[in-house]
């Protein structure tokens, strides 16, 4: 049934979304920066390389363990121009506001979009502010946008990955989807969920100045690693294998997965990266992720391949191998 | 939620241990059915049918309750979803089912109020906080479910809640278990039965299957070691001429069953004729509430009578539920029929045996 209205599908991050941008959005709005469906665009003026990113933030609830929409909204566009290489300099932020909102609720969304802009080191140097009447919002909708500076000698992006590369995952997946579908349907684990949203520009500044070369960077957000994987082999027109038991998945994670049927692999994360690097740069920028704190549980997870180009293949425990496809539709809570 | 036990049954030493036992001792090629779509899933998951030796063929079975759930079924809920100040609720990507002119997903986009929900007792407190609404439980599943269904409907009788009712589209095992018997086309040379629904239901009608045809089974869990183990057991029951119901999934089941669950459906339950897509109208195979509970029968507030229903031509979600195709045969599969756009149950429900194939590359 192909709908005439827009779906929930449309925003999942999956085959939907990018259907979505392919035949609606890129004709019309035709260019080479929009053409290379990066994080970021990386523009061209004089003296240097621009990134340029923007992001709309939507999330309920607007606090959750680990942190809020706020954190969100200032990370998640931060870490988009990390994909890129770039150091991030300023943000913009444009709130629309639902009546009613209680003006508490904003302060504590602002000092934490103002903690997580200091950490990231950007500033927020413009912004607007809509309310529109209630119900015709839900509480609030943060949008951003970033601008940041790409190094010279700096080539990272979706269409890098090559044969023979390593992939890498900057810790455990999962992590942010898990906590907020759990707050939404108030399951309880021993130990408590909590959300990986963070800055990554730090950590892949760090990556930067090891020396090492770095393929492609990018943060598996809605979609989970299932879909960015697929999203660079496509890019790229390689194959990627990925190792089951290579996958730092938490326990509550998988327990919480398990108990609302749904796989870790297509969950979004926050606070999370994947770098695609040549074999003999693995250890090194593995070490240098380590030493990093949101890059603790660092592991290596597969590897790039001539063979199937554009699919990704699990390679699962027990010996088997299955086709990891990118997210079709939104997950939903299954019946037994 | 203490689920560390889990890494046991995903054990790379033993789950390497128990294919090399399955390639040692079985010699006879071999049709095995998986009933339930939790186990197709979690074999394509883990690559199970690969590391199988060739001969051993593992069919899918009518064991997922979305895809089971008849088109005119389909219909109805979404001429409920068109009542004004109807609020449906439900688990599952039955959601997304298109049935003949529409879905609750496309009722939804144009303004319907449809919730997925995780518990029926989160449609109860929907319909407690929202008096001015009618919820609605689509009550779908097997045996697994239809117990909790039942205890929310007790619950809404004893706080008397009025604006709260069920439609139930819930179906039972054992009459579609015979139906598939008696379907002579379906050749067959043993059955994993589901853990779950064992764990209420008993193992009473797998013994009947064994009895009647002659056929053994083995209840299975549903991790690679659990499914591995089961596999073996049928392998070894085989070769040894042997046709029983054995018990993989001790740790779940007991072969009893859960006999409060069954009261508790007893209670409020009693079988009807039902249709299943792929089997057509089975015998006592569905449940609907007591006459006593007629107060939370959907049917009894709305009139859900609707046309017969149209699925789509050429869909081969029938033969494929009963073992008899498989999805690359469908020439709907993957060339229109994907997950996202979906033609017939089998590639909507995330346990769908098209779905499985298209997700896993089957």
């Amino acid at each position: 049934m192909v709908s005439d209205k827009i779906l929930l599908d449309h925003g999942s991050g999956g085959r939907v979304s990018h259907e979505l941008v392919e035949r609606l959005f890129l004709p019309r709005f035709q260019n080479p920066w929009l053409q290379d469906l990066n994080d970021s665009a990386v523009i061209t003026v004089e003296g240097g390389r621009l990134a340029f990113t923007t992001d709309s933030y939507v999330v309920d609830p607007l606090f959750f363990p680990g942190g809020d929409i706020g954190a969100l909204a200032v990370c998640g566009t931060v870490n988009d121009l990390a994909m890129l290489g770039a150091r991030p300099f300023y943000l913009s932020v444009a709130f629309i506001l639902e009546e009613g909102l209680p003006l508490k609720d904003l302060e504590r969304i602002v000092a934490s979009m103002a903690k997580a802009a200091a950490e990231a080191g950007v500033h927020i140097v413009t912004g607007d502010t809509k309310v529109v009447p209630q119900g015709a919002g839900d509480k609030i909708f943060i949008n951003t946008a970033g601008i940041g500076v790409v190094p010279e000698g700096i080539r990272i992006g979706g269409r890098e990955a090559k044969s023979g590369d390593t992939v890498l995952v900057s810790g455990t997946l999962g992590d942010h989807g898990l906590t907020i579908l759990s707050q939404r349907e108030g399951l309880a684990f021993e130990s408590p969920l909590k959300s990986d949203v963070a800055p990554l520009s730090g950590l892949v500044q760090e990556m930067l100045a090891c020396g090492a070369e770095i393929h492609v960077l990018r943060d598996p957000t809605r979609g989970g690693l299932a879909t960015t994987l697929n999203e660079i082999a496509r890019q790229s027109g390689v194959g990627i294998e990925i190792w089951e038991e290579a996958l730092p998945v938490r326990d509550q994670v998988l327990a919480a997965s398990e108990t609302l049927g749904l796989d870790p692999l297509y969950i979004a994360n926050e606070g999370k990266l994947v770098a695609i690097v040549p074999k003999e740069e693995a250890e090194k920028v593995l070490t240098v992720m380590r030493k990093n704190k949101y890059g603790r549980e660092a592991a290596l997870i597969g590897e790039v391949t001539a063979d199937h180009p554009g699919q990704v293949v699990l390679k699962t425990l027990i010996g088997g191998s299955r086709l990891l496809d990118m997210l079709s539709g939104e997950q939903l809570p299954r019946i037994c | 939620m203490p689920l560390k036990h889990l890494s046991e049954y995903r054990d790379k030493g033993l789950a390497r241990k128990l294919i090399e036992a399955i390639w040692k001792r079985s010699h006879k090629p071999l049709r095995l059915m998986e009933v339930c779509g939790t186990h197709t899933m979690a074999i394509f998951r883990y690559g199970i049918r690969q590391v199988l030796p060739p001969h051993i063929q593992l069919i899918s079975g009518p064991g997922c309750p979305v895809c089971v759930t008849a088109q005119e079924e389909i219909d109805r809920s979404v001429k409920l979803a068109g009542y004004p100040g109807v609020m449906i609720t439900t688990f599952g990507d039955l959601f997304r089912v298109p049935g003949s002119r529409s879905s609750l997903q496309a009722e939804r986009s144009e303004g319907a109020d449809v919730r997925p929900v995780y518990s029926t007792f989160d449609a109860l407190r929907l319909a407690e906080a929202h008096p001015e609404k009618e919820v609605v439980f689509l009550g779908i599943g097997f045996e697994t479910t239809a117990p909790t269904v039942a205890a929310a409907v007790l619950e809404a009788a004893r706080k008397g809640l009025d604006n709260f009712s069920v439609l139930s589209f819930h179906k039972r095992l054992p009459p579609a278990l015979e139906a598939l018997m008696e379907d002579g086309n379906l050749r067959l040379d043993g059955f994993l039965y589901p853990g779950h629904v064992t764990t209420v239901i008993g193992t009473a009608a797998y013994e009947k299957v064994a009895q009647t045809y002659g056929i053994p089974g083995v209840v299975s869990g549903f991790e690679p070691v659990d499914i591995l183990e089961s596999i073996f057991m049928l392998v070894e029951q085989i070769e040894q001429g042997r046709v029983q119901v054995e018990m993989q999934y001790r740790r779940g089941a007991d072969p009893q069953g859960n006999l409060k669950a069954q009261e508790l459906m007893d209670q409020v339950f009693r079988p009807m004729d039902a249709s299943w897509r792929g089997l057509g109208l089975i015998p006592e195979s569905g449940l609907c509430l007591r006459p006593e509970f007629k107060a939370f029968t959907a049917e009894e507030r709305f009139d859900l009578r609707v046309p017969p229903a149209q699925e789509h031509p050429g869909c081969a979600c029938g033969a494929i539920l009963r073992g008899i195709r498989t999805p690359p045969e469908c020439p709907l599969f993957r060339a229109v029929c994907r997950p996202d756009h979906p033609l017939g149950p089998c590639m909507v429900s995330s346990e769908g045996t098209c779905a499985a194939y298209y997700k896993y590359g089957g």
